[in-house]
């Protein structure tokens, strides 16, 4: 059984400022499932809607924020939640850290920069566990870090002593103390240079294989889903694009977005000419009629302009949202 | 040779920031040492690459002489930078060597029209007596970037795509129509899918308006597919320069060997390789304190010396490796090397 389903997730941000009110359609009738034991990619472009699907499926949603319609339910083996109706209370005693964390882009603002890194172990594990023994605690912590792979001495420094991506591991040991069935990686290397960006995706999927737990890596950045994701989904101007396991998206993408995006990817020791699609990103705001990719689209037909496409699943486990591709078509 | 044939030329640049009180401190060396040329008559694309912190950005500050060497010096069409001393001579240099920016929502105020940065620097640089005429200077200039002046202008920042504003960035660069550009990782802000039509614009350049690029940025693939030489840097060092197909796809010293695995390569197949562990520093300034090579401590193949002296340039071919591997043959790495 799946361990979170998301049907038809409609999320917009809704603004009124003197009286001009203005939607935003981040998330627009997105369903997916993540499974046990896997790690699922989500990529897309800035502003098409990735941070705003983490913070429905996190349960993170506040003003302007807000779920028009869809459910979000985690199947945890003990109990089933409905994550868009459950009590601020229930989130952050049972769920939050202990069930699902998070990791964020910019591990410098998850560390506390006066404080020692054993100290915000023992903010977190406090808030959510209680310490009796803060010697034991250390010893804890101390395994903890050691089998991630972390020297002892990150403990003891303050965050501005460790290196970029030193950091960044210590943000992703913070995440997995309690164990989490589900972890959330937000752009986790956008900021890290190439030789780091390799060591702490390297880590996240060492945890992901010790403790078998799903693991939903959100980056835009394509090479990264190839060396890390099993499943990888597209995201475009708020919807799905394409989901398929990682193989079929880079092999054989069947959205024009996907192609694109696959074939525009420089690579070393290959130079022919690449370019660029023409148009930008759509407005969320004032989103095009029809399909959202229609505009750009190199294959663009009349139905494309007029009606949505629906999300088809062309074969097992792989879905695309275009009106080129027929149901069960593969 | 002549110093006049050379478009730029870096001479044994070190680049010191003291960091600390009066008293104790620590001495950052930022660029060490470093020295390359850019020909006159044959523009091409120079890419320096490196991590964050290898000294790409100070030595980018150093080629607009924001920033003076501490040893060494910096040489624009045979002239010392360090010899521009008033206004009008560095406004004279400021026309030939441009800057293009990270992110294009930074270079512009928000709360400006993107045209008036135009109009401002047609006018500033004198391309231009007045207004009128200077409209013609920013349209050819947006020509040359797949734009016009009818499109951007009375636009805000934020009217257009991250793609457009970096065109326009590019675009500003070229009202003076300098002889060199340097693009401080004009890409990364970049959208995905707008990535290439700026990557390729810098190719069009060099190539119709014969203007040079520095392109620094730490996009080894991007690197590639549009650049003539590379530069990789380590902690102020430049380990390995040459042609771009030669350092890339043939990488002498271990650290380029390194940075060339870490790409991740957007092809699933081949995951085995990337997935060989490596270790990371702990700390940010041990790096810059070690004594001999930088990359002593991460190295594979370190040998004693490394860790003693700096290791000196050595010439294979058309490239320089800064590694001690290569000091006793030139050609060939020498045999009985673990590889």
């Amino acid at each position: 059984m799946a361990l979170v389903s998301v049907q038809d997730i409609c999320a917009y941000y809704r603004t009124e400022i003197y009286g001009i009110s203005r939607t935003v359609r981040a998330v627009d009738g997105v369903s997916f499932e993540l499974n046990p034991n896997e790690i699922y990619g989500v990529a897309g472009e800035s502003s098409c809607g990735k941070t705003t699907l983490i913070k429905v499926i996190s349960g993170n949603i506040k003003p302007p924020l807000k779920v028009y319609s869809g459910s979000v339910n985690y199947h945890f083996w003990s109990h089933d939640v409905d994550m868009l109706h459950i009590s601020p209370e229930e989130l952050r005693d049972n769920l939050r850290w202990k069930e699902i964390s998070y990791v964020m882009q910019g591990s410098m603002s998850v560390l506390n920069p006066v404080r020692k890194i054993i100290k915000t172990f023992e903010d977190i594990v406090d808030t959510h566990e209680g310490i009796p023994d803060k010697k034991k605690f250390f010893e804890q912590a101390r395994e903890h870090v050691n089998r991630l792979g972390l020297p002892t001495e990150v403990l003891t420094s303050y965050p501005h002593q460790l290196s970029g991506g030193m950091r960044q591991r210590v943000a992703i040991a913070l995440a997995t103390v309690f164990q989490p069935s589900l972890i959330i990686a937000d752009e986790p290397t956008t900021a890290l240079d190439v030789v780091v960006q390799r060591g702490v995706l390297q880590m996240i999927k060492d945890i992901q294989a010790m403790s078998n737990n799903t693991v939903l890596l959100v980056t835009h950045d394509m090479a990264v889903h190839a060396n890390v994701a099993d499943r990888v989904m597209i995201m475009y101007a708020g919807r799905i694009a394409e989901e398929a396991p990682t193989e079929i998206v880079f092999n054989a993408p069947l959205h024009p977005y996907t192609q694109h995006l696959i074939h525009s990817l420089p690579m070393i020791g290959e130079r022919s000419n690449k370019v660029s699609l023409r148009g930008a990103p759509p407005n969320l705001a004032n989103p095009p009629s029809g399909c959202r990719f229609h505009e750009r689209c190199p294959y663009v037909m009349d139905i494309c302009r007029t009606e949505v496409p629906e999300l088809v699943t062309v074969r097992a486990g792989h879905r695309v949202a275009c009106h080129l591709v027929k149901e069960n078509s593969l | 040779m002549s110093a006049t044939d050379k478009l730029l030329d870096v001479q044994h640049a070190t680049v010191e920031f003291h960091i600390g009180g009066l008293v104790g401190g620590s001495l950052i060396v930022a660029v060490n040492d470093v020295s390359f040329s850019l020909d006159m008559d044959q523009p091409e694309i120079f890419t320096l690459a490196g991590e964050s912190g290898s000294g790409k950005t100070t030595l980018s500050r150093l080629l607009l002489r924001d920033l003076e060497p501490t040893r060494g010096r910096v040489l624009f069409e045979g002239r010392d930078l360090a010899t521009i001393r008033n206004r009008s001579e560095f406004k004279e240099f400021m026309k030939s060597v441009q800057p293009v920016f990270q992110n294009p929502f930074e270079t512009f105020s928000p709360l400006r029209r993107v045209d008036a940065y135009l109009f401002d620097t047609a006018l500033n640089f004198e391309m231009a007596p007045d207004r009128q005429t200077a409209a013609r200077v920013v349209d050819e200039a947006l020509q040359n970037v797949g734009l016009s002046l009818e499109e951007v202008s009375h636009r805000y920042p934020h009217e257009l795509s991250g793609g457009q504003t970096q065109r326009v960035s590019v675009a500003r660069a070229l009202i003076s129509q300098p002889k060199l550009i340097l693009a401080d990782e004009p890409v990364s802000m970049v959208d995905a899918s707008l990535r290439m039509e700026i990557v390729n614009l810098f190719r069009k350049l060099r190539d119709e308006q014969k203007v040079s690029v520095i392109y620094i940025t730490h996009d080894l693939a991007t690197a590639y597919y549009i650049s003539d030489r590379i530069g990789i840097m380590l902690r102020g060092f430049i380990v390995e320069s040459g042609p771009v197909e030669d350092v890339l796809d043939r990488p002498l010293h271990p650290y380029t060997k390194l940075l060339k695995e870490s790409v991740p390569k957007p092809a699933p197949k081949e995951r085995e390789s990337w997935a060989k562990h490596i270790s990371l520093g702990t700390t940010e300034v041990k790096e810059y304190d070690r004594v001999g090579c930088k990359f002593a401590g991460r190295c594979p193949q370190v040998m004693d010396i490394c860790r003693q002296i700096d290791p000196p340039d050595v010439q294979i071919e058309q490239r320089i490796v800064k590694c001690y591997l290569y000091t006793e043959h030139t050609g060939e790495p020498s045999p009985g090397k673990p590889t």
